[in-house]
């Protein structure tokens, strides 16, 4: 098979895959430490996801008002439904300080304040004094937090001779008899070569999958293609049922509007024009996290008070903030809204509508960034030479729902923890273990059988298929019914993959092939999703199910672990292991589950 | 009389044309500069009708309906669709912009997308941006200081320093400005162009940075910098509203400025 491909040898010390903020801040990290790096990515860095985040970074600066890691900690803690390993939250929200201060040494633009510090934004879920008040922890760069750290980022790793390449798509992992990461196989979509990277560690920074859904504010790039390559690795991927529906994503074209547009004073109504977030969350109103907004705003529309000629949406007001204090601080969304809702956000509401935006799930890992194969044994086992960072890990620190600003906090501190841990085991004199001739071998037979794809479905009627699954039968509102429809319906469609059609057979920036591969990156996704969705009989932060309302401690205090047959049809082996219940440090002590209300 | 002959693989054929569904009301052509690499043949254009009823109310809208529904091989670059990845800058109607950003609304008649301009082809609406980002790294795009950073916090920047920034820092490197800037056509190999020298200023600006000297040298060059005519096509085409010929007026004039 591969005799028919040309293929292109590299050895590095360190392969990154992805250049998205986990992704550089990693590749960062290796290369300040001496180890040669390739950071390998589908789209020019400063393209990547990362750029779209709006609203914060998610430190206690207490530049504005008092603030303490520890407050911190406890938000983040609450906000997962205490389904986040508190090892790992502590590690985040104690060294979020320092991250903060050091993007600012970088060159980061951020805000500033009357006598010249970062200006920090209140955010939904972050309080003072365990749940007293709202705070302001969101340190920002006007409505462009992402935009100005995933470039700051990039700039570091031109300034440290990073070495890129650049419209790579990665196809699959290379694994090795005993278990451990050799490297991974990817596609020069320039030149149409095949490149066999021989690496001691490989690091997935690859993203999330908010494309599985027909509605999101992710990327037309956000297709868990290192989940996939996961799966096809047969390792787990963990928690994937928790899908956070961000509460303000445009009406019909399902942008974003960031939370901090409510940080600054904005504020949510329904058709009779009352700001119903006070029935749901009293004391921190339009301010509590998302998946409580979220449905807040579904149950409102369900009752028959949406707005607009059908019902379907609410109305996101901002007018009342002036005109001046939008342009200064929000001039990103009120651009958006005015281009994608066609809405003067200073004189009317934005008509806006729970959207898919963020994954809790993906690739387990520790604090450190090593991923996870969990076994009935040891829950921590690990894989050598596999780490991972960003949405497409799991640490994990965002449980069952993650506080709004805590992702792009996530990408730098784990990106930086994957360095330091990489520094540390990675022997740069040590010599390359030589790959077989045959590695690689299995990611080419795939690559050649997609790309002479003669089968009847084209690979976007495939995926709107998934995409109206997910949609319908894994949203806001989960009932047994619902989901179980959605694993067959699900199943059904993953069943059409091999009748796949593709049209472009070159090896030339083919993106009909690449949609084709990353769709099977989104199935394996979906299938998780879906199959650890149905399993979870009980309501824990964004899953949200009707036939039982309640969260339940006694049996599902635990972290889902769905291992994804690809090529058995899709099917879904679901285990558990158990969620960490300890500190780092006895510095801070384990915070008790209670009842979550804002 | 001299003659000037064209490189035979310059002139665009006319193409392929695919129909809208016979019960469409609200059609519209979309006339699309196709590359093929691997086949050698001249680039041609082909030709979409597009139900309107059906389709999304963007450019890129109408791109991906035709990709996913017409065309499978209609090959282009595309991720964030809101305008602040930078990917899908193209041709449209005569005017480099974000596909994400145009609504085809505001397009009389036929819509013609071509690549941006004066750049390698490599396939369809792709093109090659590989200059424009050496010339990017060429300007060292990071913050140079040697005082030392705070050991506990961040260093203090005033609001109004801050201001300077604005206008700056927003840009998403898509090259729409470099790209319709007919002195980067002829003398990209040493002319920075816009984008790449709105970054450069946005170092200057910063309250921050201590090397405004050192790159001022590096930029005082007939070249690199003084191929700027004022042309203002830069500024008039940037879909995100930013200024590059503004910063290029006032790198030109903090050059003018240290002279005397």
């Amino acid at each position: 098979m591969s005799e028919s491909y040309k293929i292109i040898d590299h050895n590095y010390d360190v392969v990154v895959m992805g250049a998205g903020g986990a992704g550089l801040r990693a590749t960062l990290g290796t290369v300040e430490a001496g180890l040669k790096t390739a950071c390998i990515t589908k789209v020019f860095p400063t393209r990547s996801h990362t750029v779209a985040a709006q609203g914060g970074i998610g430190a206690s600066l207490g530049n504005m008002s008092e603030d303490h890691w520890q407050w911190h900690m406890y938000d983040t803690v609450k906000g997962s439904d205490w389904l986040g390993d508190q090892d790992a939250i502590e590690y985040m929200c104690r060294n979020a300080v320092p991250a903060v201060h050091e993007l600012e040494h970088y060159g980061m633009p951020f805000s500033r304040t009357e006598d010249g510090k970062i200006y920090q934004r209140p955010f939904g879920g972050h309080t003072r004094d365990h749940g007293k008040a709202p705070v302001e922890r969101a340190c920002a760069a006007a409505d462009r937090t992402g935009h100005a750290m995933l470039h700051t980022l990039y700039q570091q790793c031109l300034k440290h001779k990073a070495e890129f390449f650049v419209e790579y798509i990665a196809l699959d992992l290379i694994m090795g008899e005993d278990g451990s990461c050799k490297g991974l196989v990817a596609w020069d979509l320039d030149t149409g070569e095949l490149h066999r990277f021989n690496a001691k560690m490989v690091i997935l920074a690859s993203g999330g999958y908010g494309r599985a859904f027909f509605s999101c504010t992710s990327a037309h790039t956000c297709t868990g293609d290192g989940h996939g390559m996961v799966a096809r690795a047969g390792l787990g991927l963990q928690d994937m049922e928790f899908v956070q529906f961000h509460p303000t994503g445009i009406y019909g074209s399902g942008c974003l509007i960031t939370e901090g547009a409510r940080g600054e004073g904005g504020y949510l109504t329904n058709s009779e024009g009352e700001r119903f977030m006070e029935r749901y969350a009293p004391t921190v109103k339009d301010l509590a996290s998302r998946d409580v907004v979220s449905r807040g705003m579904a149950q409102e529309i369900r009752d028959g008070r949406g707005v607009g000629e059908h019902g379907e949406y609410i109305h996101l007001h901002l007018e009342h903030l002036g005109s001046e204090v939008l342009w200064e601080r929000l001039p990103g969304i009120t651009e958006t809204a005015k281009i994608f809702a066609g809405v003067d956000a200073t004189k009317e509401p934005i008509p806006v509508l729970p959207t898919v935006h963020y994954n809790m799930g993906g690739i387990p890992t520790n604090y450190k960034g090593e991923v996870l194969r969990p076994t009935a044994d040891n829950p921590n086992a690990i894989v050598p030479g596999l780490m991972a960072a960003g949405e497409a890990a799991c640490v994990s620190v965002h449980g069952a729902n993650r506080l709004g600003t805590n992702s792009l906090l996530d990408l730098v501190v784990f990106g930086r923890a994957c360095g330091l841990h990489a520094a540390e085991v990675v022997d740069a004199k040590a010599s390359y273990k030589e790959l077989k001739t045959s590695d690689g071998d299995e990611a080419i037979a795939r690559f050649d059988r997609l790309r002479w794809a003669k089968g009847s479905r084209p690979t976007a009627e495939i995926r709107l298929e998934m995409q109206r699954v997910m949609q319908g039968n894994c949203g806001v509102f989960r009932t047994s019914e619902i989901l179980k429809e959605g694993v067959e319906k699900l199943s059904a469609t993953a069943a059409t993959l091999p009748d796949v059609a593709v049209s472009d057979r070159s090896l030339i920036w083919n993106s009909d092939l690449v949609e084709t591969m990353e769709l099977e990156n989104l199935m394996v996704c979906a299938a998780a999703t879906m199959n650890s969705a149905e399993a979870r009989h009980e309501s824990r932060g964004a899953h949200a199910h009707e036939d039982y309302p309640k969260r339940d401690d006694e049996v599902w205090m635990k972290h889902t672990i769905a291992t994804v047959g690809w090529d058995k049809g899709y099917g879904v082996d679901l285990t558990y292991r158990p969620v960490n219940t300890f500190t780092l440090t006895d510095e801070v002590s384990y915070i008790e589950p209670k009842e979550r209300v804002y | 009389m001299v003659e000037f002959n064209l490189p035979a693989n310059s002139v665009v054929k006319e193409g392929k044309s695919f129909s809208a569904p016979a019960d469409a009301k609200n059609t519209r052509s979309f006339k699309i500069y196709r590359y093929d690499p691997d086949s050698g043949d001249n680039p041609r254009t082909d030709t979409y009708d597009i139900d309107l009823d059906k389709c999304g109310p963007m450019v890129l809208d109408a791109l991906i309906k035709i990709k996913n529904e017409i065309d499978a091989t209609l090959t282009f670059r595309r991720s964030c669709r809101e305008g602040i990845c930078g990917s899908c800058a193209m041709n449209i109607d005569g005017r480099n912009t974000l596909a994400c950003l145009k609504p085809i609304e505001d397009i009389k008649g036929e819509v013609k997308i071509y690549p941006l301009p004066h750049m390698p082809v490599v396939k369809d609406l792709v093109p090659d941006l590989s200059q424009p980002y050496a010339q990017l790294a060429s300007i060292e795009p990071w913050l140079k200081a040697d005082s030392p950073t705070p050991p506990d916090g961040e260093r203090l920047q005033s609001r109004e320093e801050r201001a300077k920034l604005d206008g700056l820092w927003e840009c998403i490197l898509c090259f729409s400005c470099s790209t319709a800037c007919p002195s980067y056509w002829w003398n990209s190999d040493r002319y920075l162009g816009p984008a790449v020298l709105l970054q450069a200023y946005r170092w200057l600006a910063d309250s921050r940075d201590e090397y405004t000297g050192e790159r001022l040298d590096a930029l005082e060059d007939p070249f690199r910098l003084y191929r700027c005519h004022t042309i203002m096509n830069c500024t008039n085409t940037c879909p995100k509203g930013l200024n590059p010929a503004l910063a290029i007026t006032e790198i030109k004039k903090m050059i003018a400025e240290r002279r005397a």
